[in-house]
């Protein structure tokens, strides 16, 4: 009998940044090493210097099928730059000597097959990462991973969408920690000017009852409108990427967008008086 | 899903060929696509319509035919199987068909599909005209340039075609982007896959529909010769017309199953497509397979001068019939398929496309190991109108 001693998560990371900051979390994509290993690192200084109370990490991928044009863009810039996934390690390192906000990475399966998986999650675990969501594995493969990342004291994340059925939210309930990754439209990454409203408010209504992780509501956030409508449906956090993405390099852009999709920021509240955490 | 669609026991690496790696929005339709497949494929009313189709629409079935110059020059009874002859100019329209009555079955309003060598756009193309659905083809900017006749013929039928910018701008990154558009819109599309490749249950389905083509070749050779071919060769992109004709030989032990990639400019030069050959189990577009791969696991481009062969992947069943030593899979150079293509046309009066030519030269070279009355069966898997500029113009600058 082989027995694993599995690092129970003594606490989320992300629940506790929810409930010091008592306010909905904004949570900026990045891909690392875009657009080279210098500027990357220093991208992802101005983003926690504008507001990011939790980080969502990418590692560029060759074939991204659940991106949009500006992440596929963004993970051509870094590849061509040379950017390999021991760079993007080195980066995660560094970033992780500057900060104690949570840090998500966001991959797809094939880095995490070709490094070996045992391999990769105890590199995360290394330089302090505390979830990773396999963008292109389903629950349907979710154990050939699962026991691993939690093993490592890695926070196993999915997606979960409108399309989402109740028995899966169950079963993805039971699997996931951190948070679970709210998908706002049906779609791959970008900037949209879709209204969240509505839908976002039943999808949210929806999980809520299968899971007490932190919901954060990410794919096409790009207006204070959009963030306001997440918040009020009752998202514990925003995942701003394609965004902040769509200004690279420019530093001062991006602490502009940073600062302004904040959610309860200034603008926001007098926008609206909706309570912020259900 | 119902089942993961694993071809053989796990890898050494844990995991099994095939599968259903994709994100989990896509994993409804797939369910649904699943759901239709498991329903269908054994219904008689389906089965009925389907070959009535295949029959009196596409054709079928197609002939055999031995030709009588390579025969001699080969040293052995050289066989085409003429899915050349079938309606649409290639074997993509088993597939097409099949899928094109499942989506109408699952009340889906619009199709779309991948396209590298146009074959099976225009094979979804004619098959959105007959059943009167819309159909948007997504295919590489390189790929529109390079099979320019069926453009036009897409276009002809109606087809809306978009131009795939990204990546490598051919199959691959048309597959990455239709699989982003279905992504959006798989409440009312149906995503008609091109090749035995992709999440579950495309191989499967994709085999299912293309397996008519061994099907019949296996009775056909039994008889007019009473006997089973020695070989059976065929080209290996995603490799659906391999499987489709490999499928009924199976469990006929003495019949070796040759696979013949693209080496492209030669494997050595790295400018090549064989994913088999040089490749390592990865994951790419939904499934689990040998595919061409860095070391940290990014996509690298394959190469090919034929727009159906270059693409980095293979489908899972035939990794799965590698690893298991039930194929072998070979490789054949740009300029040793163009050398094909020309011998087969002069020679027999039959112009192949790019794709079987690649399977016609690796045939000239299993030949020398068969004797004068063996069977040497090939998958003729397309016919090669759509390449005559192309090769034209590679002659205008190469040696063959």
């Amino acid at each position: 009998m082989f027995f694993v001693t599995y690092k129970t998560m003594l606490s989320n990371p992300y629940a506790e940044a929810l409930k010091k900051k008592g306010n909905a979390l904004f949570i900026p994509f990045a891909v690392l090493g875009d657009p080279n290993k210098d500027e990357s690192l220093q991208i992802i200084r101005t983003l926690i210097e504008n507001g990011a109370d939790a980080l969502e990490l990418g590692f560029p991928f060759s074939d991204p099928p659940a991106d949009g044009p500006i992440i596929q863009a963004a993970d051509v810039r870094a590849l061509h730059s040379g950017i390999k996934i021991d760079d993007c390690f080195d980066i995660l390192e560094e970033v992780r000597s500057d900060t104690d906000i949570p840090i998500g990475l966001l991959v797809y399966y094939n880095l995490v097959l070709q490094r070996g998986t045992e391999k990769f999650y105890e590199d995360c675990a290394r330089v302090g990462v505390n979830s990773v969501l396999i963008a292109d594995l389903p629950l349907e493969h979710a154990q050939e991973v699962v026991p691993l990342a939690r093993k490592h004291g890695i926070a196993p994340v999915f997606l979960v969408s409108e399309l989402t059925t109740k028995e899966r939210l169950q079963q993805i309930g039971k699997l996931a920690d951190g948070y679970l990754y709210v998908v706002s439209y049906l779609g791959v990454t970008g900037v949209t000017n879709a209204i969240l409203g509505e839908n976002i408010h039943t999808v949210i209504q929806r999980i809520r009852p299968h899971t007490s992780l932190p919901l954060f509501v990410g794919f096409g956030i790009n207006t204070v409108e959009q963030v306001q409508a997440a918040v009020d449906a009752g998202a514990d956090g925003v995942i701003v990427g394609s965004r902040i993405v769509q200004e690279f390099p420019s530093m001062q852009m991006i602490a502009n967008v940073c600062r302004e999709l904040q959610p309860g920021s200034k603008k926001n509240m007098e926008s609206s008086s909706a309570p912020l955490l259900s | 899903m119902k089942t993961l669609g694993q071809f053989g026991p796990p890898t050494s690496s844990g995991q099994a060929f095939g599968g259903c790696y994709v994100s989990e929005l896509l994993i409804p339709v797939l369910s649904e696509v699943e759901a239709a497949f498991l329903q269908y494929k054994d219904d008689p009313v389906f089965q009925k319509e389907l070959h009535d189709l295949l029959r009196d629409f596409a054709g079928r079935p197609t002939p055999i035919t031995e030709l009588p110059t390579l025969s001699k020059e080969f040293g052995c009874r050289v066989v085409l199987k003429r899915e050349d002859l079938l309606h649409g100019g290639a074997h993509k329209t088993n597939n097409v068909i099949g899928q094109a009555l499942l989506a109408k079955r699952m009340g889906k309003a619009e199709l779309i599909a991948e396209t590298g060598a146009g074959q099976h756009g225009v094979a979804t193309a004619m098959a959105g005209a007959l059943f009167n659905l819309p159909v948007k083809i997504f295919m590489g900017a390189k790929d529109i340039e390079r099979q320019h006749p069926n453009v036009q013929r897409m276009k002809l039928f109606g087809a809306e075609v978009i131009s795939v910018n990204s990546g490598s701008q051919s199959l691959k990154d048309a597959i990455n982007d239709a699989l982003r558009y279905w992504t959006a819109h798989s409440k009312d599309t149906y995503y008609v896959f091109g090749t035995v490749a992709g999440p579950h249950p495309f191989p499967s389905l994709v085999a299912y529909f293309q397996r008519v083509i061994g099907d019949e070749a296996r009775v056909q050779c039994l008889e007019r010769y009473g006997r089973l071919p020695h070989t059976v060769c065929a080209c290996v992109g995603g490799g659906s017309n391999a499987i489709g004709i490999f499928k009924a030989f199976l469990d006929d032990a003495e019949v070796q199953l040759v696979g013949v990639e693209p080496a492209g400019e030669g494997i050595e030069t790295g400018k090549h497509g064989a994913a088999l050959g040089m490749g390592r189990p990865g994951s790419l577009h939904g499934s689990y397979s040998y595919c061409l791969q860095d070391e940290d696991g990014q996509i690298q481009e394959a190469h090919s001068i034929s727009a159906g062969l270059d693409y980095p992947g293979v489908g899972p069943e035939h990794s799965f019939l590698k690893d298991r030593q039930r194929a072998q899979y070979v490789s054949i150079t740009d300029q040793e398929a163009v050398a094909a293509f020309l011998l087969l046309t002069r020679k027999e009066g039959i112009i192949p496309a790019l794709e079987p030519s690649h399977a016609i030269a690796a045939a000239q070279k299993i030949a020398s190991s068969l004797k004068k009355e063996d069977i040497l069966l090939i998958n003729l898997s397309g016919r090669g109108d759509k390449d005559i500029d192309h090769v034209l113009r590679y002659l205008q600058n190469h040696a063959v």
